[in-house]
């Protein structure tokens, strides 16, 4: 009997998916959220997500949308993998998907070069490949606040800035191997020229995060000036516990804004005290617009987050800052195009033009939260600058000015690799800026 | 030349010139060969009892520490909080037994193999939907383990040996001694030994297989409780330290599949080959070698003894 | 009543020996084909051709790889993922290196290097079985995944360590990059798929498959009979990473467009090897009925809530989805360990004695 049973099932199973058929009902903003939730990264993936889903939900329930409309937030579970993200992107690509925000690197990349095709921009706020920055070569993905190799350029400004400047010391990368942990590798070795300093790299494979002790008697070993992390997930808790244990000085301890959240350090407590963290949008629930949140939103438990005291997390607001992004960026299309019903090369238009400048952020209710941004034809990135927080024991504290990247040796770089992204690549649309 | 000399002489030049960090290195391979021992001991128990080759241990162990953990978030105090997870392996012990091991008596190695296999993301799916995927961290003070280090002074040079290691060492001592009493003397004990040597024998002197199955995985639980314990201790509790657990594997090829003592050394060789590879060696050739060294010492190893160290000699050749 | 054999005589060995001895499966295969090449391309949309097709294909190419070596030749093996690396990443090189090649002969040409590297980690097989063999398959996996993160040259340099697809056009036609649509990719798999599976069934029914299965069944008494482990072993060991390195290159080339380690990792090894027990060790039909169960599962599983109304949150969807698979693969190893081939099997005899089942 059961045997039948099977046999039906898996007839209707069949059945059933080939009827999945795309839906576009009637006019929305689309915006699907490649979200992870799962797996061994869950920990960093779930408080953006709640975060980009709550601003756009706080939208659609105080302004009833953008411009009119509602935004319709979509998640597709990646559990962080780049194959699924692949498939969640065929998956929504077709319901009139405005902007792709991936993520994870591994996933921006695959999308790359599929965003030009299907006319949808990529937004990988924060991570991705730092060579799209450059707008010329790279029309359809964006950047903002500012790439990796901005944010190393303004980590390593700041290391200029200390105990004498950074001629001639030692700093250690401890990176996650993988696109994103490899990622700034070729800006910090030509920048380790430039400022005069000398790179040792201690690798961290994904399968080891958890078991660092060889990577930290390397450290031990080197016995570097500064440490700079590239972590993320579990990697990053592990890391600080082992600086720790061999009484590496915390306070010289930096890791990139990925490697700097909540859920990093509550497992580390007192132990972490003076570790420090880039970010690029503040922490607390202290501006209009998170308080909103929580009115409209969270306090009526139309959130997916557990606990509401979570709201303000450094990953939560980095969510929400996603979201602003993202908003800001449909508002500005919705002007550019004069109508509401955007498609995806108005949200192209809309990302490019996009000016968050700091009496926008103001109107916003988000006076103080991140940098200004301003993108253009050229910069998909928007030079924005970060700060510096620092780990008291129990939650970060915001301890530096922002740091403006340096500019003037990062985008040579940029350009250098971008133009060798294409060189293999004749068939790639580039675009001319005025 | 130069390569030669880095691989044959710098190493060991290295390791002369600064005894303070070369005692070091050996001490934390110490430290995680005897994790990778208590993990592989998980493996062992059951293999010994039922042939089942347990590919769920690494997550048994995951789900053991959130158990412990996820109790402890809901108020209860963190000994009752052990005790409970103790409870909540036990009944995974006696469900595997009912609803899997029951179902699959006689069915060919590599089904178990697969079934375990199943079980493990059967408890992947469980455990993040009940905890979620967030990393959290082991209650180690409140299970009143120590937290701080000491400092030992060595030729010109420091030694830092951290208490809750100390506490790893000595738990898995007690452990592993506790389950050599349990083996030889008691009558639970030399059940499982008559199970080990023979099912039909043990069977046909009135030992009941189901039972001692549901007792061999409750006893591999309580070790993965001990392991997470541990090893959350030194990281956090996440779900990635199930792929750490895969690192058994190796150490039962060394020590054989069979035997807790060649669990142990096994652990403590991989353990130390591991770090003082990485630490002198992984340089030359871009580091990261953590990963598979442990698997090709393995392989390299099965070409030679394929028995292991302590395994029994009876091992099928081909 | 339809489905009998009575009246179809075979009067000579040709016949005795055809893949498809009864004109039924001729017609079913011959059906199917269809279906495959003309109805789907037809009608299907893009993302039933390119989520569910064209993995699926893929993964059941690669089932069939895993399957000749654990199914046919009864060696245990947790390296397909690497062995899939393996391909793609030689054809990446390829395509690099020979930029004017059809892109095809590079995809195929790639399953040579896992085949090679298949053969080196497959000789442990000589002296070991079992799970000493997985562990030998797991050091394969895991120093492999090394390789492709730490030797630059793999992967051009890239700064981003992924292998990015180049574009590439046959008879004018872009083939591969992402500007190729899903149909043209889905027909260029599906070609292939359908070539290999046919090469793969006369290779099993040969001499070389008999002697794999003999191998299988009792070494020493294969040993006796003439045949030699060596040969037969390493030959299962290259024939089942070709496979799986052509279903790598197709992986990256013809589905995913681009990829770094994970794609690669161990989890794609279980996975695989999921596909071919719950499709049935020792079946081709079991490997393709796997790699459809294991792919289409979680797609289906994810649209059922929406179907039925339910608003699940991603995340919970996930948790469940791993549980139901974890579940299901314990229900079907008591229920059926002979796999979904074993219930086909079942449900063919059914159909053969119908309406008269006794």
């Amino acid at each position: 009997m059961f045997k039948k049973l099977i046999l039906g099932a898996t007839a209707m199973a069949m059945v059933g998916g080939m009827q999945i058929q795309t839906a576009s009902a009637e006019e929305v903003l689309y915006v699907p959220s490649l979200s992870y939730r799962t797996g061994a990264y869950a920990g960093g993936g779930t408080p953006i997500a709640n975060g980009f889903a709550d601003y756009m939900n706080m939208l659609n329930a105080r302004d009833g949308g953008i411009g009119g409309l509602k935004v319709v937030v979509e998640e597709c579970e990646t559990g962080y993998t780049a194959q699924k993200g692949v498939e969640c992107y065929e998956a929504t690509k077709g319901k009139g998907a405005l902007v792709y925000n991936p993520y994870s690197t591994g996933i921006t990349l695959q999308l790359i070069p599929k965003a030009p095709v299907d006319k949808i921009p990529v937004l990988s706020m924060g991570y991705g490949l730092s060579a799209a920055a450059v707008g010329e070569t790279f029309p359809w993905t964006f950047n903002y606040p500012a790439t990796y190799w901005s944010q190393m350029s303004s980590i390593l400004k700041f290391i200029d800035s200390q105990d004498g400047g950074i001629k001639g010391k030692k700093i250690g990368y401890i990176y996650l191997v993988s696109g994103y942990g490899k990622e700034p590798i070729p800006l910090l070795e030509n920048l380790a020229k430039t400022m005069g300093f000398e790179v040792v790299q201690f690798p961290v494979a994904g399968k080891e995060m958890q078991n660092q002790s060889s990577q930290w008697l390397n450290v031990r070993k080197e016995k570097p000036d500064w440490m700079i992390m590239w972590g993320w997930g579990a990697m990053n808790a592990t890391a600080v516990k082992e600086a720790a244990k061999i009484r590496f000085p915390m306070d010289h301890f930096i890791g990139n804004w990925w490697a700097g959240a909540n859920a990093d350090l509550d497992p580390v407590g007192k132990a972490g005290t003076g570790y420090r963290s880039a970010n690029m949008a503040a922490a607390g629930t202290d501006f209009p617009a998170l308080q909103d949140v929580i009115k409209h939103v969270v306090s009526k438990g139309k959130s997916q987050i557990e606990d509401p005291t979570k709201v303000g997390d450094v990953l939560y607001n980095r969510g929400l800052f996603n979201a602003v992004l993202v908003a800001e960026g449909i508002a500005t299309a919705q002007k550019i195009a004069g109508k509401a019903n955007i498609s995806g090369s108005d949200m192209r238009d809309g990302l490019e033009a996009l000016d968050l400048s700091a009496a926008r952020l103001k109107e916003l209710g988000l006076e103080g939260f991140t940098a200004p941004i301003k993108g253009s034809c050229k910069d998909h990135a928007g030079g924005g600058s970060i700060f510096l927080q620092q780990w008291d024991g129990e939650n970060w504290k915001r301890t530096s000015d922002l740091i403006a990247p340096q500019t003037d040796l990062v985008r040579p770089l940029l350009e250098a690799a971008a133009a060798k992204y294409v060189s293999d690549k004749p068939e790639w649309k580039t675009q001319t800026c005025k | 030349m130069d390569l030669l000399y880095n691989i044959f002489v710098d190493p060991f030049v290295q390791m002369a010139g600064t005894p303070d960090f070369f005692l070091q290195v050996l001490w934390e391979g110490f430290v995680t060969g005897t994790l990778y021992s208590l993990i592989a001991l998980g493996f062992v128990l059951i293999f010994k009892a039922s042939g089942v080759f347990n590919f769920a241990q690494g997550i048994m162990v995951v789900f053991a520490a959130l158990s412990l953990v996820g109790f402890h978030a809901l108020g209860v105090p963190a000994y009752l909080a052990l005790f409970l997870a103790l409870a909540v392996m036990a009944a995974l012990a006696w469900t595997v037994e009912r609803v899997i091991l029951r179902k699959l008596v006689n069915q060919p190695e590599i089904i178990l193999f697969m079934a375990t296999i199943g079980l493990s993301y059967f408890l992947i799916g469980l455990g993040e939907f009940i905890f979620g995927g967030e990393p959290k961290s082991m209650i180690t003070e409140e299970l009143g383990l120590p937290t701080g280090s000491t400092v030992i002074d060595v030729a010109g040079g420091i030694v830092i040996l951290q208490h809750i290691d100390i506490a790893a060492a000595l738990i898995a001592a007690i452990l592993v001694l506790g389950l050599a009493i349990f083996f030889s003397k008691t009558r639970i004990g030399r059940a499982l030994r008559a199970v080990a040597d023979d099912h039909q024998a043990a069977l046909s002197v009135g030992i009941s297989l189901n039972q001692i199955w549901a007792i061999v995985w409750f006893a591999a639980g309580i070790v993965a409780l001990a392991t997470g314990i541990m090893w959350g201790a030194r990281s956090d509790v996440s779900f990635a330290l199930q792929i750490v657990a895969l690192k058994a594997l190796p150490v039962l090829i060394l020590g054989g599949f069979t035997s807790v003592p060649g669990a142990i050394i096994g652990g403590l060789i991989i353990g130390f080959g591991e770090k003082l590879f990485e630490v002198y060696w992984g340089s030359l050739l871009g580091g990261g070698v953590e990963g598979w060294f442990a698997y090709v010492l393995a392989l390299i190893f099965l070409l030679f003894r394929p028995q292991g160290l302590f395994g029994e000699k009876i091992i099928e050749r081909v | 009543m339809f489905y009998r054999e009575a009246g179809q005589f075979k009067t000579n060995y040709k016949d005795d020996q055809a893949v498809f001895p009864i004109l039924q499966d001729r017609l079913a295969i011959g059906l199917f084909l269809i279906v495959a090449f003309v109805a789907i391309p037809y009608f299907g949309n893009d993302f039933f051709i390119n989520s569910m097709m064209i993995p699926f294909l893929i993964f059941s190419l690669a089932a069939i790889g895993l399957n000749i070596l654990t199914g046919y030749t009864g060696q245990i093996s947790l390296g397909t993922g690497a062995f899939m690396g393996v391909g793609a990443y030689s054809c990446y090189k390829m395509t690099s290196i020979f930029p004017d090649v059809n892109i095809i002969i590079l995809i195929v040409g790639s399953g040579c290097f896992s085949a090679v590297i298949g053969m080196i980690f497959g000789l442990p097989s000589l002296r070991i079985k079992g799970f000493y063999l997985v562990v030998t398959t797991l050091a394969a996996q895991f120093f492999l995944e090394w390789c492709f993160i730490t030797i630059g040259w793999l992967y051009n340099y890239n700064d981003s360590g992924a292998i990015e697809v180049p574009q590439r056009e046959m008879f004018g036609i872009i083939v591969t990059g992402a500007s190729a649509t899903p149909v043209t990719r889905y027909l260029v798999v599906l070609s292939i798929v359908v070539v290999m599976t046919w090469v793969a069934s006369n290779i099993i029914r040969g001499r070389i498959g008999r002697a794999w299965m003999m191998i299988r069944d009792m070494d020493i008494a294969a040993e006796l009979m003439g045949v030699r482990p060596l040969q037969a072993k390493i030959s299962a060991f290259a024939v089942s990473s070709f496979y799986a390195g052509v279903a790598g290159a197709m992986m990256v080339f013809l589905w995913l467009g681009a990829a770094e380690v994970e794609s690669f990792d161990v989890n794609h090894s279980f996975l695989i090897l999921f596909m071919v027990v719950l499709g049935g060790l020792g079946s081709l039909l079991g490997s393709f009925m796997g790699a459809a169960f294991i792919t289409l599962l979680p797609i289906v599983l994810g649209a059922i809530p929406g179907i039925l109304g339910l608003h699940i949150n991603a995340a919970a969807l996930e948790h469940v989805k791993f549980m139901i698979i974890g579940a299901l693969i314990i229900f079907f190893l008591i229920m059926e360990p002979h796999g979904l081939a074993r219930l086909w099997a079942i449900g063919k005899q059914k159909l053969r004695v119908w309406p008269f089942p006794y």
